[in-house]
């Protein structure tokens, strides 16, 4: 199927992720920066459908804002945010923070500005209906050790998590 | 600016990571600074699937084609690393307020109390 | 005239949906469609529900607002808008306000994908059952912030519950639909496939229902999703989140009037949703019964009588209802309009048994028919079962249905792997 409207979506879509973004970093309130931050995410998995990434589309909606952002929901009502909500909420060294991240993003300008060229447009296939397909294959096939080590380290995560949280270890 | 090419996607990738790192060093929040961490993985993801676009178009002798989907793959181990790092973040969290009441990041400046 | 009457010719020929297609004027219609569709869905098991619940408790149920209730819904709907809508002093009014907005964005988002017939579906995701789950994951964040914005313990105790449960469901479901995604890559080809229109043709071209398939495999996996999905929409025995007993109705405590009516539209669309990931995983989607054994003319026409058949009949049981309304005065108004809805009726049975509708009807009236099944299961299910405690509801999750997912996988695995080497030999 033909893509349509192709810079329309780009900009409504990235448009979305970036004021989520800034939405996220700037809220008083964590649920609303919890919100924000979903919007952002749901609209990055639409970016991914745009690069032909369904796969990886699916699995964004699916892990991320299904499951990393309710596991911070949670944690959100557990800790108790009506004094942290009346205290000062940027720290004392913002600006030096904010000066840093800028010098980075200066530096990001200079990269892609210089680098540009080492990225001619070629004509990119077309294709998506079999991507959840190439994807097993390679993820079953040449990644198969960092697909155990990624169930591993899941593992780990979990009984630390869990022992983190305990009341009495 | 109507065409849209990979170095739009690197663009916007790159804003999203200025946004997750001015998060990080500027708030007090502990949660808030643990998602500003998770829009730094986003931005990284939407890089390592933008280029893997961008490789489907390279001739097949160079490690492209239409089956070299390795960035692909790399965000999903990106993504599965990030649910990781946020349940034990979390953890962290919840163990660190049940002992001093606070979720400010500028109480945690003490090793042992 | 000629040429809209072309246009749709044009259309109804063809063999791609809507949305494979590009077309943008069928995809309105059919969202349209879809939309009317469950909005009727959800009336009707409004009605339904306390029908049935109450025959099973030998009582009648609601009688006086239209013949034997069938105005009840209509009724019930009209309270709801012209009830006042209260919000509580100290709540988050932003996400008090768009609480009830994602669990309903959520729920109605998942039909894009469901396939009512080989082309009649909005559009045709190859990744359709990975976006349906993740999509109808996405109600759990409306209902934490339904119940955190009402700032007040029972919303907020049945939220983290409610989310929870569904959160420790959800994984055993997964494992189930994994299993029946593996059982699709049987076929001639060696691929599998994630869309549910490619499920649903692999059961065709494979000869059974996934239900019966590596017996009893296939059964437990369909069992697995089966008690998981009322787990998952928070319904009987799983309620205890939303139960009055219990919590006070949970986390929708606080919301009254149309905001709690979006609550249970949601619900209720939930549910048809996830019966139609079971329907169409398990149970053969839109496929008549024996497609591929008796396929011949014959059996063709006896299936395409079915629908109308099943409409005459539901018109049997409001004309033999009507003959039993008792022959008081004040009755007569209820006795004309059970009458006149047993007339059309069997006018839509007329229409159903015309050639032309008759074979194109068929696969929308099998799906719908094997729905229904599901949504008497779980207003059976209501009725019978007492409630699970919330600690045995998430150890029935954890430690019971995700080892049972498990092994149903491996095994499926295994037994596919040894079929193919026999096969290929």
């Amino acid at each position: 199927m033909a893509p349509v409207a192709t810079p329309f979506f780009f900009y409504l879509l990235s448009g979305i992720m970036l004021i989520g973004g800034i939405l996220v970093i700037t809220r008083k309130n964590p649920v609303h920066s919890a919100l924000a931050l979903i919007i952002s995410l749901l609209a990055q998995a639409g970016l991914y459908l745009m690069l032909y990434a369904p796969f990886v589309a699916g699995v964004q909606i699916i892990l991320y804002a299904g499951g990393i952002m309710v596991l911070f929901l949670f944690v959100i009502m557990l800790v108790s945010i009506d004094r942290s909500m009346r205290e000062r909420q940027f720290n004392s060294q913002w600006i030096v923070g904010l000066i840093a991240a800028l010098a980075l993003g200066g530096l990001f300008i200079a990269v892609y500005l210089k680098g540009n060229g080492l990225l001619p447009e070629r004509a990119l296939p077309a294709l998506e209906a079999d991507n959840t397909q190439r994807v097993a294959t390679m993820l079953y096939g040449q990644y198969m050790f960092a697909f155990e080590i990624a169930s591993l380290l899941l593992l780990v995560a979990i009984i630390g998590a869990v022992v983190m949280a305990k009341k009495k270890i | 600016m109507l065409h849209i090419t990979t170095l739009h996607y690197l663009v916007v990738g790159a804003g999203l990571f200025l946004l997750g790192v001015i998060g990080v060093l500027t708030r007090r929040n502990v949660v808030i600074v643990l998602m500003s961490i998770e829009l730094i993985l986003n931005a990284v993801n939407l890089n390592l699937v933008a280029f893997s676009r961008y490789w489907q178009g390279m001739p097949v002798r160079m490690g492209g084609g239409a089956t070299a989907l390795h960035g692909q793959i790399f965000s999903i181990f990106v993504i599965t690393d990030a649910a990781a790092e946020a349940a034990v973040g979390l953890g962290i969290l919840i163990a660190f307020f049940r002992n001093k009441e606070t979720v400010n990041i500028d109480e945690v400046h003490l090793l042992k109390w | 005239m000629n040429s809209v009457v072309q246009y749709i010719e044009g259309y109804l020929s063809s063999n791609q949906t809507p949305g494979a297609a590009g077309n943008l004027f069928w995809v309105f219609v059919y969202i349209m469609l879809v939309f009317g569709g469950l909005s009727v869905a959800v009336i009707a098991m409004n009605w339904l529900e306390r029908k049935i619940l109450a025959h099973m408790q030998v009582r009648l149920g609601p009688m006086r607002v239209g013949p034997h209730g069938l105005l009840q819904p209509i009724a019930d709907a009209l309270k709801l808008l012209l009830k006042e809508d209260i919000i509580p002093a100290e709540a988050d009014s932003v996400i008090f306000w768009s609480a009830p907005f994602i669990v309903v964005l959520a729920a109605f988002t998942t039909f894009v994908v469901v396939p009512f017939g080989p082309t009649h579906a909005i559009t045709d995701m190859n990744i359709g059952i990975l976006f349906m789950l993740g999509v109808s994951s996405l109600s759990v964040l409306g209902i934490v912030m339904a119940g955190w914005a009402s700032n007040s313990h029972y919303p907020l105790i049945g939220a983290l519950r409610s989310s929870a449960q569904m959160v420790s469901y959800e994984v055993a479901m997964g494992m189930a639909v994994v299993t029946v995604v593996l059982m699709t890559s049987l076929n001639a080809s060696g691929t599998g496939t994630l869309s549910m229109i490619g499920i649903v043709q692999a059961q065709l071209a494979q000869g059974e229902w996934f239900i019966f398939k590596f017996f009893p495999l296939g059964l437990i996996a369909f069992f697995i999703f089966a008690v998981a999905m009322v787990a998952e929409t928070n319904r009987a025995p799983f309620d205890l989140a939303e139960a009055e007993s219990e919590l006070t109705a949970g986390f929708h405590t606080e919301y009254s009037g149309f905001r709690w009516s979006l609550f249970f539209l949601a619900e209720y669309s939930a549910m048809i949703a996830v019966s139609s990931i079971a329907v169409t995983l398990w149970l053969g989607g839109w496929l008549r019964p024996f497609p591929n054994w008796l396929s011949n003319p014959t059996w063709d026409l006896v299936f395409s009588l079915v629908p109308g058949a099943t409409f005459l009949f539901l018109a049997g049981m409001c004309f033999y209802s009507t003959a039993r309304m008792p022959k008081h005065p004040y009755f007569r108004i209820q006795t004309i309009g059970l009458g006149g809805f047993g007339a059309v009726l069997v006018l839509i049975a007329l229409i159903l048994f015309v050639p032309g509708v008759r074979t194109r009807v068929q696969d929308v009236f099998w799906f719908a028919a094997k729905v229904s099944a599901f949504m008497y299961l779980y207003i059976w299910y209501r009725g019978t079962f007492p409630r699970y405690r919330f600690d045995q509801l998430m150890k029935m999750g954890w430690k019971v249905l995700l080892p049972m997912g498990l092994g149903v996988l491996i095994l499926t695995a295994g037994v596919a792997l040894v079929q193919q080497n026999l096969w290929h030999q």
